[in-house]
């Protein structure tokens, strides 16, 4: 086995389909899963005589993106055509962009264990129209379907700043909450909004001279799971290959790769990189975009606090663990609502617990987002003063949200109906407590005496309090009657 | 009487049927029974559209009776070249892999020409795809030109052209990537009018060169180009290279239209004359005598680049060529070969059985110009050449109106005289390339004829946008000379 020393060099490019409402050069419907063929048109069939019309807000939606990547944003762009033959291209070219990309020379940060964060090179952000799908469903022949085509797609290239598999995938869904924050993506993997393929290889010391193993990309990868495993494979088959072969970086020796997820393994595609020659060209029939200052101030308007600055404050000024702030801000609107709450008297923790606990529990039940489950942020703020003042428990919290999204009532109301308040009258706890330690005097006995089993004792004598009253009565105070008796 | 009528010219034509002197209806029957009789001998229809056309104009009858307001080119029998897509009829581009191919939709000049109530009497051969200077290159039918029937018609609106010279109808539309409307006007005796890049939309027109492409009329006086272009110039949504209308207003190109440009100043470039045969450098000389008799200013210019229009022209064209053309695969629509065993022979079969030759050859060289390793050689350099060629015409237009020059160097030639020698074909478009790559307007008028009797056109050039003038400096030779009014012995 080798004991060389190495590191892992990965790029990485994405693809991210935008929500615009209308494809990027007809005003088809961008939807998915409708009938094959039916979000249609001459102009993204590729009919002859047709003309693309650029559509502005894909140009927006992808400019604020380059914004928020940190990205030079060009003054002038072009479109270019990129030739290939494929059935589920119908111009057989591409309208994309070549050498004028609309960003570039940005960075993104990124988060990593610990609270801490890395900076990742963005090299290049331009837009482009995606291909249909070609169906291979039965039977010696392909079909095409073509719904997709034309869509706008967002095309982000990093520099090869990523150094393991763990930091390539904190890049993907860092991207991915970006773009959701943005509303500029829906960003669903599962509907394959975002396609990510990474190019990998390693750079391998041994007797003291540098080796670079061959870069291999792995082609159209859509989970976060397949990419950070692809990743991690990879690594290691370059790192055995490189042990068994030697094989070292070299003129056109790039192959391209695809995973396996069944196997769990990266399998070869291409064996060298294909001399593809696309035949870039400036396409005629658009005109080029001119970026002027007044329309990139307006599309600047549209930036947000981005999600990896919010973790960082909500960690800061509201002392939410790194974890409890990253699960908070993975949606803008729940982020936003998080702070809405707090604002209206809300203690940020109890917020927190309630937003991420029973909330994300409730919206994934009903599909939507926390912010979107009906509750006002102050009913929410009651609530969660309720179990700060030790008025309810936590977890009959959780069983009144539950309420609050069915019925809309107030926490205070709910909490009554359900029979749900915390006993923290002294008096009446008192009498219950005498009962209790009149019952148990070996307990107390215990408790009296200190030593090892006074915690238990003291734990078992609650307990009994607890149930006696259906665990209404508010433990902290029993705790307190139950100490102050005994001592 | 049936000749007189078909002599009209549109504008007459048009008042009189809207002001119900002429029945639309007798027109389009007098316009089918000419079709009947001399289409078989001239060709220039791929289809015709009789029944369809008839009632277009029973309808405007009928409108007319009624008493209700009808279009511009009301009445008015008007043949389009099969490059524009419409929705009755197929829309070939003359080639066998568009034999059958219906279009979905209507070109925007099309819809245009219907909402002014003209009647579309059928669609005109022309080169395959457009690429040709005598529509020989048609992958369906012969054209051939109506003053001698031995000879081409040019390209590659060579059927439009022909439709318009031999009665066959009142106008036509065609497209002009490198003179495909003027050269075949030129050879045909009729005006031809390639606006500037950008005035009149281009949606619907299937591509050859989309940089240099446009549609543009033909017609048999200046008047009625003016009047055609009234209907269809503008902007177009839909076209994100047609001009906005703010930055370049249209007008109302009859309005002036006899009205002489004052203190016309005209170009001409000798160097660039010289390689004509001399009968056409005797017309245009004698056109541009009868400008300085009327008190125009003559004026020698350079104009260096001229030189490698060809060659940049066969660079750009053919490379938007071999893209716009990629889509004709056999996939999604027209012909696709039956003898193709997976998709990769989908594609080369039924390419390779649906193009021609020149087709191919331009597919290819455009490919080839395009090639990483070739790009910045030929493609880059090309794009060079035409702005050198785009500022030799600013220069140019800082002093003077008008450029004027021949169309073509020679009058119509045999058929198949040069359908064996491509570069032969190729030079026979020197004069109205650069038009085409500067982006200005130019249109070609009758000026004589040479010993033949075969028709030499007279070229004149305008600053971009610069319609208006262009077709009144035109109309001021028109309204001294008869050349227009000469009609082929057939008709
Ligand atoms: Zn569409």
């Amino acid at each position: 086995m080798s004991n060389f020393p190495y590191k892992v060099v990965v790029g990485l490019e994405i693809h991210v389909q935008l929500c615009t409402k209308t494809k990027m050069f007809c005003g088809c419907a961008v939807e998915f899963g409708q009938p094959p063929n039916s979000r249609v048109c001459p102009v993204c069939l590729g009919m002859p005589g047709v003309l693309p019309v650029m559509n502005k807000q894909a140009f927006e939606h992808s400019v604020l993106v380059a914004l928020a990547l940190n990205c030079k944003i060009a003054e002038f762009t072009k479109w270019d055509r990129k030739s290939y033959y494929y059935p589920d291209l119908p111009k057989n070219y591409q309208i994309s962009q070549y050498d004028l990309p609309l960003g570039a020379n940005g960075f993104i940060e990124i988060p990593l264990d610990g609270g801490r964060t890395k900076r990742i090179g963005i090299t290049r952000v331009h837009l482009e129209e995606d291909a249909g799908k070609n169906l291979h469903t039965a039977g010696n022949f392909s079909q095409v379907d073509l719904n997709r085509a034309g869509t706008p797609l967002l095309e982000i290239v990093t520099e090869p700043d990523m150094s393991s598999a763990a930091e390539v995938r904190a890049l993907a869904v860092e991207l991915q909450r970006m773009v959701r924050f943005l509303g500029v993506s829906v960003a669903d993997m599962q509907k394959g909004h975002m396609r990510f393929e990474p190019n990998i290889n390693l750079v391998i010391t041994k007797d003291g001279s540098e080796y670079k193993t061959p870069i291999a990309e792995i082609k159209n990868l859509n989970s976060f799971r397949a990419l950070e495993r692809s990743v991690a494979v990879e690594e290691q088959r370059q790192l055995d290959e490189f042990l068994e072969t030697g094989r070292v970086m070299g003129m056109g020796n790039k192959t391209t790769r695809g995973w396996d997820d069944a196997e769990q393994t990266t399998v070869l595609l291409r064996e060298k990189e294909e001399a593809h020659d696309y035949r870039y060209f400036p396409e005629p029939d658009l005109v080029p975009v001119e970026m002027n200052e007044r329309w990139l101030n307006d599309i600047k308007a549209g930036l947000c606090e981005l999600p990896i600055k919010k973790q960082m404050r909500y960690v800061n000024e509201y002392n939410l663990s790194d974890y409890d702030a990253g699960v908070l801000t993975a949606e803008r609107s729940t982020a936003e609502f998080f702070v809405q709450v707090v604002d209206a008297g809300g203690e940020p923790k109890r917020v927190c617990n309630l937003l991420t606990q029973a909330g994300l529990k409730l919206a994934n039940e009903k599909v939507c987002s926390v912010a979107e489950l009906g509750i006002t942020a102050g009913n929410l703020a009651e609530l969660a003063k309720m179990i700060e003042a030790g008025t309810v428990s936590a977890s009959a919290g959780n069983t009144i949200m539950q309420e609050m999204v069915k019925s809309g009532a107030a926490p205070e109301t709910i909490a009554e109906e359900l029979n749900l308040m915390q006993k923290s009258d002294t008096g009446e706890l008192e009498t219950i407590v005498d009962e209790i330690i009149a019952a148990n005097p070996k307990a107390v006995d215990d408790v009296k005496s200190g030593g090892k089993k006074c915690k238990k004792a003291h734990g078992f004598l609650l307990g009994q309090v607890m149930q006696k009253t259906k665990g209404q009565a508010n433990p902290q105070i029993v705790s307190q009657i139950l100490a102050e008796k005994l001592n | 009487m049936q000749d007189d009528l078909l002599n009209m010219d549109c504008r007459e034509l048009r008042d009189g049927i809207a002001a119900g002197r002429i029945k639309s209806i007798t027109v389009a029957e007098a316009v089918f029974e000419r079709i009947e009789q001399y289409e078989p001998i001239v060709g220039a229809y791929i289809t015709t559209f009789k029944e369809h056309a008839l009632a277009k104009a029973e309808e405007i009858d009928a409108q007319i009776t009624a008493g209700k307001q009808v279009g511009q080119l009301a009445g008015v029998p008007i043949a389009v070249k099969d490059v524009l897509c419409t929705t009755f009829g197929a829309t070939t581009c003359a080639s066998k892999i568009l034999e059958n191919f219906h279009a979905p939709y209507n070109a925007t000049v099309i819809e245009k020409l219907l909402s002014a109530d003209a009647v579309i009497v059928g669609k005109t051969n022309m080169d395959e795809f457009a690429m040709g200077s005598s529509t020989e290159n048609s992958g369906l039918k012969q054209t051939v030109n109506p003053w001698d029937t031995s000879r081409v018609p040019g390209g590659s609106s060579g059927g439009s052209t022909a439709a318009v010279a031999g009665r066959l109808c009142f106008a036509a539309l065609g497209s002009d990537t490198g003179g495909s409307i003027r050269q075949p006007a030129s050879f045909c005796g009729v005006v031809g009018l390639k606006p500037t890049y950008g005035r009149v939309s281009r949606f619907g027109l299937v591509a050859y060169g989309s940089s240099l492409d446009q549609i543009g009329p033909i017609t048999r006086t200046v008047a009625d180009s003016a009047l055609m272009m009234n209907v269809i110039a503008g902007h177009d949504p839909a076209d994100s290279t047609s001009v906005d209308e703010k930055q370049a207003p249209v007008c109302d190109y009859l309005e002036k239209l006899d009205e002489p440009v004052k203190q016309l100043k005209i170009a001409v470039v000798p160097q660039f004359n010289a390689g004509a045969e001399s009968q056409v450098q005797t017309a245009i000389a004698d056109a541009i005598d009868v400008y300085k008799n009327l008190g125009a200013e003559i004026i020698e210019i350079e104009m260096p680049h001229l030189d490698y229009a060809i060659a940049a022209y066969y660079i750009v064209a053919t490379a938007e060529a071999s893209s716009n053309l990629a889509r004709y695969d056999g996939v999604h629509y027209g012909h696709r070969s039956e003898n193709a065993e997976d998709y990769i022979e989908v594609y080369s079969k039924s390419r390779a059985e649906g193009f021609g030759k020149e087709v191919k050859r331009r597919i290819m060289l455009g490919t080839y110009a395009l090639s990483s390793g070739y790009y910045d050689a030929y493609y880059l350099k090309a794009l060079k050449v035409r702005s050198l060629i785009r500022s030799d015409f600013t220069k140019a237009f800082e002093n003077c109106d008008c450029i004027m020059m021949p169309v073509s160097p020679t009058t119509a030639f045999k058929i198949g005289e040069k359908t064996d020698d491509p570069l032969k074909m190729y030079l026979s478009d020197v004069y109205t390339i650069a038009a085409n790559l500067a982006g200005v307007p130019a249109v070609s008028i009758p000026c004589g004829f040479d010993e033949n009797n075969l028709p030499i056109g007279l070229q004149i050039l305008a600053p971009a946008f610069g319609e208006d003038r262009l077709l009144r400096i035109a109309r001021m030779y028109e309204a001294r000379t008869d050349w227009h009014k000469k009609k082929p012995a057939i008709v």
